[in-house]
């Protein structure tokens, strides 16, 4: 085994250990939190399996395999980004709603206190 | 006899809001209207809660910073929960006189408009903003008639009445930044009965214009953006409905 395939393994095993600990904590929802784990199997396939990105590039017709994984995790990447792009426009939306209701509620509140 | 509330949306207007208060309740007194002022207090850096605490009227204060269409629809909430006929929405800074309520009401009234707008374009007359401005007010004219084929001169007006059946459609759904234009969209394509009413507006007594020269750009793409998809969506709807 190489030197860089142990680095790799043990970058990924301590990014997973992470994200584990993040959700444990509370502090990643696990819907978010699987997009994360999947890269880091991924990841960790890869480094056991070196030959793995040669054969799949092979079998994609793709002549250069680190062409591959650009377009792949920039793929992943923008495709992500959208998916917070979504988040984030529901959480607004409903963030306004909450604001609205709270206006609503206080002005009843100031009313029945008088 | 018609309940109206004057929905004032007010955004740092410490120096012009008790001036547009005071204005629409003498008007209520003078000419025996139902009129209750609410103003929403869009999470003002300044003294406006303070200033409107001490005022004749219903104050909304938001948490936190929603933009024009978001204070607005507070407001709209507020009236369709409480039973009022209309809503009338008046600019907090001063530029929408309280006099020209009653043309507006009158024209709802009599003609059975669901929407009234305000217009500074009809007899030409008071203040009329830049010729930049007005260009722009231009465009949405010509993307009004081009998309639904309502003829509004005055579309970015904050001056401007609702009533119930209009009401219900707003407190569920209203445009969050620069809502005016895409509003009169939706109007449409709902097929509400709009009017136009010639009023003279004056100029803003105090704070900011909520569009700066270098917005305006961001603001042209932003509504036309909004326009565009308000209108695909509910083209949309009506045909999976029907």
């Amino acid at each position: 085994m190489a030197k860089i395939q142990i680095v790799a393994i043990a970058v990924s095993l301590l990014f997973l250990f992470y994200i584990v600990r993040l959700i444990i904590k509370g502090k990643l929802r696990e819907e978010y939190s699987i997009v994360w784990i999947v890269c880091t199997i991924v990841l960790i396939l890869f480094s056991f399996w070196r030959n793995g990105l040669e054969v799949l590039a092979n079998t994609l017709g793709v002549y250069e395999a680190p062409n591959l994984v650009f377009t792949g995790a920039i793929f992943a990447i923008l495709i992500y980004l959208l998916h917070l792009s979504i988040v984030v426009s529901k959480l607004h939306s409903q963030n306004k709603q909450l604001a609205q209701e709270i206006a609503l509620l206080k002005n009843e509140f100031v009313k029945k206190s008088i | 006899m018609k309940r109206i509330a004057a929905i004032v949306p007010a955004y740092n207007e410490e120096e012009a809001i008790a001036f547009v208060v005071n204005d629409i309740n003498a008007l209520a007194e003078s000419q025996q209207l139902l009129i209750d002022v609410i103003v929403v207090n869009d999470c003002s850096k300044d003294s406006t809660a303070n200033v409107i605490s001490k005022l004749k009227c219903i104050a909304l204060n938001l948490p936190i910073n929603l933009g024009i269409g978001g204070a607005v629809q507070t407001g709209f909430r507020y009236a369709l929960e409480n039973g009022y006929d209309f809503a009338i929405q008046i600019d907090g800074d001063g530029q929408h006189p309280a006099s020209e309520i009653p043309k507006i009401v009158n024209a709802a009234i009599n003609n059975d408009f669901d929407v009234v707008i305000g217009s500074r374009f009809i007899s030409n007359e008071g203040f009329q903003s830049s010729a930049f401005r007005r260009m722009g007010i231009n465009y949405f004219k010509w993307l009004n008639r081009l998309l639904v084929g309502t003829v509004v001169n005055d579309s970015t007006s904050g001056f401007r009445l609702i009533n119930r059946k209009v009401l219900e459609i707003v407190a569920e759904y209203y445009p969050d930044e620069y809502p005016e234009p895409e509003a009169i969209i939706m109007y449409s394509l709902h097929n509400f009965k709009i009017g136009e009413v010639s009023v003279t507006m004056k100029e803003r007594q105090g704070g900011v214009s909520s569009i700066g020269t270098f917005a305006s750009v961001y603001y042209m793409f932003k509504v036309t953006l909004a326009i565009i998809f308000t209108f695909t969506r509910m083209k949309f709807r009506k045909r999976v409905k029907s």
